[in-house]
């Protein structure tokens, strides 16, 4: 969760937040959570955060925030994931699918990771985050960030080759 | 093969617009369904320029005129109402066409609902009165006052008009000064005197 601060900025309306954000979440959940549970995840984040709004007493960093949700919601699909056996429709375009049968594959890898690590991995690639901000969002210092990141790679690269 | 760290920064430029947007309009509907919706707004095209409109459950909460900044209204009705707020010009179907049949001259009062959270008190019973005013008809700042129970405070009357969060629908162009000046107007005088002469107020 983003830290208090002294200075209060209220959150503007709702639209103008959803705007600014749903691509950031999409981002993060199409590299987090299977494919057909992207859409989900995506509603979930959004009402909840939808229900918190009204309390909200700083608007300063709303998109860490969302961020922190989507992660906290995704965990929840991604566990309940392996306990449901749900029938698959249309599954939602992802970032990954491209002509690249690789960017597949890697992504696939990608979801085994550890929640962190994965996160982590979403967040600094698919959303371009600092690490200072996926710190705040898996919450943990910035230097486990950073190695959170590095494990991963690590990882990827040896199941890659 | 591609490095690891290559491909993975292919992600960061694949396109989900579309499917970002299609998520957030399914989402909408879901916080509609579940009542999380407080405040919708819409933007109108009108004679006088933009207008924005917004409503609550209870109906319509205000309607800005052109030239306020339309981000600071929103902002400000955030602030007093709800945050929850959403875009949704299909929501303010009925209101819209009524405002575009007033301006056509096809309609003479207003068939929607109105909540007045915005205002209190002496400006309240101000503005109570004149919803009151019938098409074609002023009245005065003075007479207002009257009517809200205080007939010396013209003033006061002419400042709860000139704070009218519902203008148009609640018709504080119809009101003028005691000795048939225009007065003011929040969406500028052209616009008052073009109303009035509109509703065949004023030649």
């Amino acid at each position: 969760m983003p830290r208090a601060r002294s200075t209060h900025v209220r959150p503007p309306p709702f639209q103008a937040f959803l705007d600014g954000h749903r691509e950031e979440v999409y981002r993060f959940l199409t590299g987090f959570v299977a494919p057909h549970d992207v859409d989900d995840a995506f509603q979930e984040t959004f009402l909840s955060a939808l229900r918190a709004y009204p309390g909200l007493r700083n608007g300063t960093n709303l998109k860490s925030w969302v961020l922190t949700i989507a992660y906290r919601k995704a965990m929840d699909s991604h566990r309940g994931r392996v306990r449901r056996a749900m029938p698959v429709d249309d599954l939602p375009e992802q970032p990954s699918r491209s002509s690249h049968a690789e960017d597949h594959a890697l992504w696939d890898l990608v979801r085994a990771l550890p929640d962190k690590q994965r996160a982590a991995i979403v967040q600094r690639y698919a959303n371009g985050l600092p690490y200072k901000e996926i710190a705040q969002i898996i919450e943990c210092s910035e230097e486990a960030a950073r190695q959170n990141v590095r494990e991963g790679l690590k990882k990827l690269k040896g199941m890659m080759t | 093969m591609a490095a690891v760290d290559e491909i993975l920064s292919r992600a960061r430029r694949a396109p989900v617009g579309e499917a970002a947007a299609q998520g957030a309009a399914r989402f909408v509907k879901a916080a509609e369904k579940e009542n999380l919706v407080d405040v919708v707004f819409a933007r109108v095209d009108s004679p006088f320029g933009e207008l924005l409109v917004a409503s609550t459950p209870k109906g319509v909460v205000q309607l800005s005129l052109h030239g306020y900044d339309q981000n600071e209204t929103l902002e400000e009705l955030a602030r007093k109402v709800s945050p929850r707020m959403f875009e949704s010009p299909k929501r303010l179907d009925a209101v819209r066409k009524q405002l575009d049949e007033y301006f056509e001259g096809k309609r003479r009062s207003f068939d929607v609902g109105l909540d007045w959270q915005l205002s209190h008190g002496f400006a309240l019973r101000v503005l109570k009165a004149t919803a009151r005013i019938p098409y074609g008809a002023v009245s005065s700042y003075r007479e207002m006052a009257q009517k809200a129970g205080n007939v010396r405070a013209t003033r006061a009357a002419g400042n709860a008009l000139g704070g009218n969060a519902i203008p148009v629908i609640v018709p504080c162009h119809r009101v003028l000064r005691t000795g048939g000046g225009l007065g003011g107007y929040g969406g500028g005088l052209p616009m008052k005197e073009a109303l009035l002469q509109m509703e065949g107020a004023i030649l």
